[in-house]
């Protein structure tokens, strides 16, 4: 049921950032006479103080909400894999060594680390927020997988398939990632949240890059328009709704993975369980 | 000596306990003292000792997952030191393990042909696709698990206990090892397909001229289906000798204690009492031999010094001080 719902919510806003730009086909920064207008039938959610059609911008900033999210999540997955999975197989120094980098960056404060990097970025691609949010957000998932690697490695088919020969970079990624995929696909999920919630952070603070629209450049936008002051809810409300509600959906699925990939945790029937 | 294909000599392994000792002083833990044990090519010999004895741990130092503290392991009458590496991987294509518990021994992800693929692809034994799925129906059909291609791409969880041992034989096969070590192959297998699966290691064992170690705690089962038998207890070789006359007339108080613990539908009364005890603590064995706190023909020299090797003909020997002097 939470999964369901879960991807009911991210299949909705998926399509949204696909599709939904070539359905509305209007430029999002263009600006109009009708400024500072509540939600009509003209602009369903009203506009910005320069005129701009929210609804448009709330579906073009998904593209680049969601896009930021997925990418920087991807990278941090990447290095958390890698760090966690060789680290937790080898032991010993390399162990060591990569146990101390993923500390660091536990310990470094990420927000600041952003703001600083983001600052000195030449210049403010989606691309560049992205590396930057997956740079200080994988030490995470590495510490996560490189304790289930450590169990998983002295389980007795990685000891059988040392024992066929195998190569040790061979058995890290045939035999002990796909052990690992509920844990790899929660923590991936976990971390595109916490991406979209930095980006959006960084446009807020006006650190991104704010000639593309984003939902945290909107929310930048109705700050600085002082839209709360003036009354304009539908200037902040809908892109602070899309990030709580992508935020749930995300959440769901990963409970629901959790529920099917942890028996303890398991309430529904699931009909066929793949060992 | 060199008719051996695989052999330990005076093999000693000894842990380091993770606590325990005064003033944190860790304690070793005598695992494995003293043994020596030969594998001969299409001969199968158990290794037989309750629970906590080292068996495992002898099965391991063959196997060279690691390192002995002293002694050393012999391939063909040469001393090897394999732990990894491409050294350790040379070593696997002439020596293969064969796991105890099937269920645990198979990635839950992958197909049995996978699993039986990887080993021909990795010691070259395949040219091609075309003889690669030739090969693995050969090995399934050395198993005995057909129709083959019902097998081939199976998931281990389609598969019950037996057939999952069975692929776990197949798959030490493909590798063409000259020996094979089976640590407790069929313990975790139900009573009524142990049989099957022993009567499948003989038949390899026979027709490929296998050297075969079986690891057990079953001397029943060893009775059955080795040729020699070696008997250790707490870290010690006991007694060795030739499976049918080792069991008839056991030199050793612990062997006879062991085959009497074995049930046996022929025996109408009930066994003698024996002297109740448990197995000793490896952190602080018992000086001497030690079974002596147990043993019931126990003599003051046996708590004094460790029993030399007796030989008693015919390849059987025996470490006990009741043996060496007979009264």
């Amino acid at each position: 049921m939470k999964i369901k719902a879960g991807v009911a919510i991210l299949a909705f806003f998926t399509l949204m950032a696909i599709a939904g730009p070539l359905l509305i086909g209007a430029d999002p920064a263009a600006t109009s006479n009708d400024g500072l207008q509540g939600p009509s039938s003209a602009h369903w959610l009203g506009t910005t103080q320069t005129g701009q059609d929210i609804l448009v911008q709330i579906v073009y900033g998904a593209r680049v909400s969601m896009g930021v999210g997925v990418l920087s999540a991807v990278i941090a997955t990447l290095l958390a894999v890698a760090v966690g999975l060789v680290g937790g197989y080898f032991g010993g120094a390399i162990d060591e060594t990569f146990s101390v980098l993923t500390n660091i960056f536990l310990v470094l404060p990420s927000l600041p680390l952003i703001i600083v990097l983001a600052g000195y970025l030449p210049q403010r691609g989606v691309a560049s927020v992205a590396v930057v949010i997956a740079v200080t957000g994988w030490a995470w998932g590495a510490r996560v997988l490189r304790a289930q690697t450590l169990s998983v490695r002295r389980r007795d088919f990685v000891e059988a398939a040392r024992a066929s020969g195998e190569r040790p970079l061979r058995i890290i990624f045939f035999e002990i990632l796909p052990v690992l995929l509920p844990v790899i696909a929660t923590s991936f999920l976990a971390t595109v949240v916490g991406a979209i919630l930095a980006e959006a952070g960084l446009s807020f603070l006006g650190l991104a890059d704010l000639s593309t629209v984003s939902w945290g450049s909107m929310l930048y936008f109705a700050q600085n328009g002082q839209a709360l002051l003036i009354g304009a809810w539908w200037w902040f409300i809908p892109p602070g709704l899309c990030i709580a509600l992508i935020g749930t959906g995300l959440a769901l699925v990963n409970f629901g993975i959790d529920e099917i990939a942890n028996p303890r945790l398991r309430t529904i029937k699931v009909r066929k369980a793949r060992a | 000596m060199s008719d051996f294909v695989l052999e330990g000599r005076d093999l000693t392994k000894h842990f380091t306990a993770a606590r325990g000792g005064r003033w944190g002083r860790r304690p070793p833990v005598r695992a494995v003292d003293d043994v020596s044990l030969g594998l001969r090519a299409g001969t199968v010999t158990a290794l037989v000792g309750e629970s906590g004895c080292g068996k495992s741990t002898v099965a391991r130092l063959l196997a060279q997952v690691y390192p002995a503290t002293s002694g050393e392991v012999l391939l063909h009458g040469e001393p090897v030191k394999a732990h990894r590496g491409a050294a350790f991987r040379a070593y696997r294509r002439q020596v293969q393990l064969i796991f105890q518990d099937p269920f645990a021994s198979l990635n839950p992800f992958h197909r049995v042909r996978y699993h039986l693929a990887r080993p021909l692809r990795i010691h070259g034994h395949v040219r091609s696709d075309a003889d690669e799925q030739e090969q693995v129906a050969e090995l399934l059909e050395r198993v005995s698990l057909t129709p083959v291609e019902q097998f081939m791409d199976k998931m281990p969880h389609e598969l019950s206990g037996g057939q999952r041992q069975r692929v776990a034989i197949a798959r030490a096969l493909a590798v063409q090892p000259v020996a094979l070590i089976a640590d407790e192959p069929v313990s975790m297998l139900d009573v009524s397909i142990r049989l099957g699966v022993l009567r499948l290691l003989e038949k390899l064992a026979d027709e490929s001229g296998l050297a075969l170690l079986y690891i057990t705690h079953d001397i029943a089962s060893a009775r059955y289906f080795a040729q020699d038998i070696t008997v250790m207890y707490a870290g010690r070789l006991i007694e060795s000798g030739e499976a049918e006359a080792l069991t008839q007339s056991p030199a050793h108080p612990y062997t006879r204690l062991l085959l009497e613990s074995a049930p046996d539908p022929d025996r109408v009364t009930a066994p003698e009492t024996v002297r109740l005890g448990e197995p000793p603590s490896l952190i602080d064995p018992p000086s001497g031999c030690r079974f002596h706190p147990r043993c019931p023909l126990v003599m003051p020299v046996c708590s004094e010094r460790v029993p030399e090797r007796t030989s008693l003909g015919e390849g059987r020997w025996t470490h006990c001080w009741a043996a060496a002097h007979p009264s």
